[in-house]
């Protein structure tokens, strides 16, 4: 599916770009007269099958050697999506974390060439640091009491991995459908492919590895600060990176989806620390069948 | 692309999944066809099964021996199998039982997620370099991160060890110690084999899931608290 669409992408974000310097007057008269509107639409979208030959047998021949359309099954497919180097990788992480307004995450680090190497092991780090950062915190808040038994809690791993993994997988697939829907019903300029957006989000949150490492200090302020910091900068790498795709909507829509993609943001880091890094009582038998009962309930949800 | 050409060929040998000639072949069950085809032919239909098997656990042997002393041969990548590996998970995820077993819930990690997570682990990671271009094979790079868990294994033996003497801080000092290390050691013996198949400006990429694979395990060794 993808496949067939890749060299259009490529064009498209080029016209994208050269309409956006040129026609901006044109896009926004298009929101306020809903009867235009259309029209402007059709006209559009009927430049792009203009160009299209000239430009794509002109991509074909430059980007002939990685670019080929093979088919999902093969490991080439897949091959194309782990096209990165050390520095590209260092530069994308650094990006995340120093979001700069003005500087789109995907226009300035991706160009073109989303990666899931990042946001794959971005999120098995932070899976891992998850849990045994939490292990640790636990184990240092009550070393000293006499009732206290280490456990290594293991089950904590599987439980980070369902949570970190479903977000960086479902949001961005939710959020690529609604901006694919939103693309249909008003003319936007700027359009994200999947890959992009799982990259935004996965590199988004590798801030959180260092912030989850600090949490296994036991101090309470430490962590809900680590927090607020953390949650500014991916937050707003997130928010700039998906305003231009928004901007030229209903003002509603573009607070519902800059707030859901905060929200949700914000749930994950505060969820984490409120299960992964509570205070519970010293382990006792009732306790650990209330437990029990909860996560059972959860993983059964 | 000139410059990844030219590293590469150096350990051009390395890739050459083919077993040379003057190597006895392992495990090879084949009957000669026909007696009058060649009568000198190594066959190991009738040799003793004892042979047979020493044979095999010699390799296994030599293959630790080449993980104690990470050289930057190809011995280990050439003819590659999982018997050490399998034999090294197995003996971890034993090692790792009995902790918190017998207790109701809240335990380390089961027989299974041990398991799990070294083969699905060495999977990923085997994944993660062929997909960055590497061109070790699937089953070598396998092979060397099952092997190069030895050392851990071994840490883990020690540790056994040295819970029973109790579990004190000075027992966690020693544990802490004994783990870093063999992580460490982990670490450089499963790159001094892999690196060298990466294009150089990927190495850091396919090292650092290789040190994360051997971190989370020598964490699993490390948070193991038995029973008491």
């Amino acid at each position: 599916m993808a496949s067939t669409k890749d060299p259009f992408e490529f064009q498209d974000f080029e016209e994208t770009g050269n309409l956006l310097e040129t026609n901006r007057d044109a896009v926004t008269i298009s929101i306020e007269d809903e009867d235009i509107k259309p029209e402007e639409q059709r006209k559009a979208t009927s430049l792009t099958p203009d160009e299209d030959p000239l430009d794509t047998d002109d991509k074909t021949e430059l980007l002939g050697g990685q670019r080929k359309s093979v088919p999902f099954w093969t490991f080439e497919y897949y091959q194309r999506f782990f096209d990165v180097e050390t520095h590209h990788v260092k530069e994308r992480v650094i990006g995340s974390v120093l979001p700069w307004p003005g500087k789109n995450f995907i226009h300035t680090y991706l160009r073109r060439n989303p990666d899931l190497y990042g946001p794959f092991w971005i999120c098995t780090t932070l899976v891992f640091a998850i849990a045994i950062s939490g292990n640790i915190a636990n184990f240092l808040v009550h070393s000293g009491k006499p009732n206290f038994k280490y456990t290594p809690e293991f089950q904590k791993v599987t439980i980070a991995a369902t949570a970190i993994f479903s977000y960086a997988w479902f949001v961005p697939l939710a959020l690529w459908g609604f901006l694919l829907w939103r693309n249909k019903t008003i003319m936007n300029l700027v359009s994200y492919s999947f890959m992009e957006i799982v990259c935004v989000y996965g590199y988004s949150l590798s801030i959180y590895i260092p912030a989850v490492i600090l949490w296994i200090l036991p101090f309470e302020w430490l962590r809900w600060c680590s927090i607020v910091v953390a949650l500014c900068l991916s937050g707003s790498v997130l928010v700039l990176t998906f305003w231009p795709a928004v901007r030229d909507d209903h003002p509603k829509v573009i607070i519902a989806i800059m707030s859901a993609i905060v929200v949700l943001n914000a749930l994950l880091a505060v969820g984490c620390k409120a299960y992964f890094f509570s205070k519970p009582e010293p382990v006792e038998k009732v306790d650990n069948s209330a437990l029990k009962d909860v996560t059972k309930a959860l993983s059964s949800t | 692309m000139a410059a990844a050409d030219e590293s590469s060929r150096p350990f051009a040998g390395l890739s050459d999944v083919s077993i040379s000639e003057d190597i006895p072949v392992e495990g090879d069950i084949s009957v000669p066809v026909g007696p009058s085809r060649r009568d000198d032919e190594f066959s190991t239909l009738d040799e003793p099964v004892k042979e047979t098997i020493l044979r095999d656990l010699r390799a296994v042997g030599n293959k630790f021996i080449h993980v104690l002393y990470p050289k930057r041969s190809s011995a280990l990548l050439r003819d590659w199998d999982l018997w050490g590996p399998l034999l090294l998970c197995v003996t971890l995820a034993l090692l790792l039982q009995g902790g918190a077993a017998d207790s109701d819930d809240q335990g380390g990690p089961q027989f299974a997620e041990v398991f799990v997570i070294v083969w699905f682990g060495s999977i990923v990671i085997t994944l993660n370099s062929k997909l960055l271009g590497g061109t070790i094979s699937f089953f070598q790079s396998l092979c060397v991160l099952g092997y190069c868990i030895m050392p851990l294994t071994a840490a883990m033996a020690v540790c056994r060890i040295v819970l029973f003497g109790g579990s004190g801080p000075v027992s966690f000092a020693v544990r802490l110690v004994v783990v870093t290390v063999s992580f460490g050691w982990s670490t450089f013996a499963s790159t001094a084999f892999l690196a060298d198949s990466q294009p150089p400006n990927r190495k850091a990429l396919v090292v650092y899931p290789v040190f994360l694979f051997y971190f989370v395990i020598g964490w699993m060794i490390l948070a193991f608290a038995p029973s008491q």
